[in-house]
């Protein structure tokens, strides 16, 4: 902790876990997808569904998907802004269960180039949040470091490969776990490094045999001034 | 997240054997937490205290909230002191009122302002210190290091206590706020380590208790007056504690009080609108137009 835990974030009211959260979420989203959003469905759960809307919690996460920063002006008018920029956005109301935070909202994403993402997570205060679901991945990550995203195969060696590059490109790693829906089946590492991965070195991983795809998201909090 | 308990304290004496001023002593500090240089830490909290500076610009505009129950109370409370010679608050008080109101409305009204330490508190530090700035002559490097005096207190609070209203009720963020602001004058107004200290215990004892209940859940009501209320306390517990008035109970014992009081409060009064004014008639007749629209 230091003073900058205190002493902001520079953000657009009216408060932190329901705007300057669901703004950084929307970044996260859009960061999974790798590009620019064209269709949003997006669910929202417990106290976002029931005062998200005076919170602007809805305007934020769209903001969010947009790629805003927390403190943008233009926020408010986020809904006009989207439909100008070609996102088109559905809101409906989800229950994720009694143990899900209630601040906690699903995406489900469509890009530019017709990939699509879905992607699940909560803001837990000050502004912090979690990924929790990624492609119905369960997993975890906050955003708060360089966050590397794969999914690969379940077989030995594989997240000795990744970390090998990782290790030659002198990316220190905070954080990793490893997720998989089934033994021998697709599995997901989440890597959470000190440094941002260069894009070379992104491919480097991306061209590895076990790999299907990578992503990288840079660190959406912190943003500040 | 649990954090390694911190005591204001053992930096008050730190500080005294140094014979640093607390300002001073406060940046060393962030310099070895955050690895920045003080000019760097420095130029960060001027750039927090230009956007607080517009914060209150844009919410004496008498901007209307979200929801609708908020706006235009700053600039009723500034018009009418300026239209008197002799107020209640006096000049200083009453520009620090209004210039708290007028950062709470501005963020209910979904503008850009400072989380310092919370959105819903985000009033009382820029009302003290631009009153400061403007009755006293203060400069804005010396604003921002009665920032960093807040910020520390700060972080000695969300490390024995909490800063969420969720978690502490209203006391946990309007007070904490109230606290950082309190030092943060005493500091700025050449009162010793020591009195900062007094002055923090003091503001969190007169607002120990005090409870989150928000109608509809929104940061509005009550949430923009208590901003003023903290701003209150925090000058009638800074004039004390420079008067050389201290508090019986010490401010490391004041805090952790707070936060066996936020633990022991009904989860109703902790940020849920299942309590206190939220659930007054009036409360929920505009929690049902809210939601209806």
């Amino acid at each position: 902790m230091n003073i900058f835990d205190i002493i902001g974030p520079v953000m657009v009211g009216p408060s932190s876990s329901h705007t300057a959260g669901a703004v950084r979420l929307g970044n996260a989203a859009r960061a999974i997808l790798g590009q620019p959003v064209i269709e949003a469905t997006i669910g929202l759960h417990g106290s976002f569904a029931q005062t998200g809307r005076g919170h602007g919690t809805d305007l934020a996460l769209v903001a969010g998907l947009m790629g805003w920063p927390t403190d943008d002006l233009r926020i408010p008018q986020a809904f006009d802004y989207a439909r100008e920029a070609g996102l088109h956005y559905f809101f409906r109301t989800i229950d994720a269960g009694d143990a899900a935070h209630p601040n906690f909202v699903k995406f489900w994403l469509t890009g530019q180039n017709g990939v699509k993402s879905q992607v699940a997570g909560a803001s837990i205060g000050g502004g912090r949040v979690v990924i929790s679901e990624v492609d119905d991945f369960p997993l975890a990550f906050t955003g708060d470091f360089p966050t590397i995203l794969t999914l690969h195969e379940d077989r030995p060696g594989a997240v000795a490969e990744v970390t090998g590059i990782l290790s030659k490109c002198g990316v220190n790693i905070a954080q990793m776990k490893v997720f998989r829906k089934n033994k021998g089946g697709l599995a997901s590492m989440v890597l959470e490094t000190d440094q941002p991965l260069a894009e070379a070195d992104l491919a480097a991983v991306a061209g590895l045999p076990m790999i299907k795809t990578v992503r990288c998201i840079h660190a959406i909090s912190g943003q500040g001034v | 997240m649990s954090l390694a308990k911190l005591s204001l304290a053992e930096w008050i004496t730190a500080a005294e054997a140094e014979a640093l001023p607390f300002a001073e002593f406060c940046l060393g500090l962030q310099v070895k937490q955050t690895e920045l240089s003080s000019a760097e830490i420095t130029a960060r909290m001027e750039a927090m205290l230009a956007v607080m500076e517009e914060s209150i610009a844009a919410g004496l505009k008498g901007p209307r909230s979200k929801g609708g129950l908020v706006g235009g109370d700053a600039r009723k409370l500034q018009q009418y002191s300026q239209s008197r010679q002799k107020t209640l608050m006096g000049r200083f008080s009453g520009k620090a009122v209004a210039y708290a109101l007028a950062v709470g409305e501005a963020n209910a009204a979904m503008g850009r302002i400072v989380a310092a330490p919370t959105a819903g508190s985000s009033g009382v530090l820029p009302g003290i210190l631009f009153a400061l700035k403007e009755e006293y002559d203060l400069d804005q490097i010396q604003l921002a290091g009665g920032l960093i005096v807040a910020g520390a207190i700060g972080m000695v609070i969300a490390s024995r206590a909490s800063l969420a209203g969720a978690a502490g009720g209203c006391q946990a963020e309007c007070g904490s706020a109230g606290a950082m602001a309190a030092g943060a004058m005493v500091a700025l107004l050449g009162g010793t380590a020591a009195q900062v200290g007094q002055a923090v215990a003091i503001t969190i004892k007169n607002m120990l208790g005090l409870v989150c209940d928000p109608v509809a859940g929104l940061v509005e009501v009550p949430c923009v007056k208590r901003n003023a209320g903290a701003v209150a306390q925090a000058i009638i517990a800074a004039e004390m504690a420079l008067a050389g008035i201290t508090s019986v109970i010490p401010v490391d014992e004041v805090i952790d009080a707070m936060e066996s009081v936020g633990r022991s409060m009904h989860c109703s009064l902790k940020e849920t609108a299942q309590g206190g004014l939220a659930v007054t008639p009036t409360g929920l007749e505009l929690t049902e137009k809210i939601s209806a629209r």
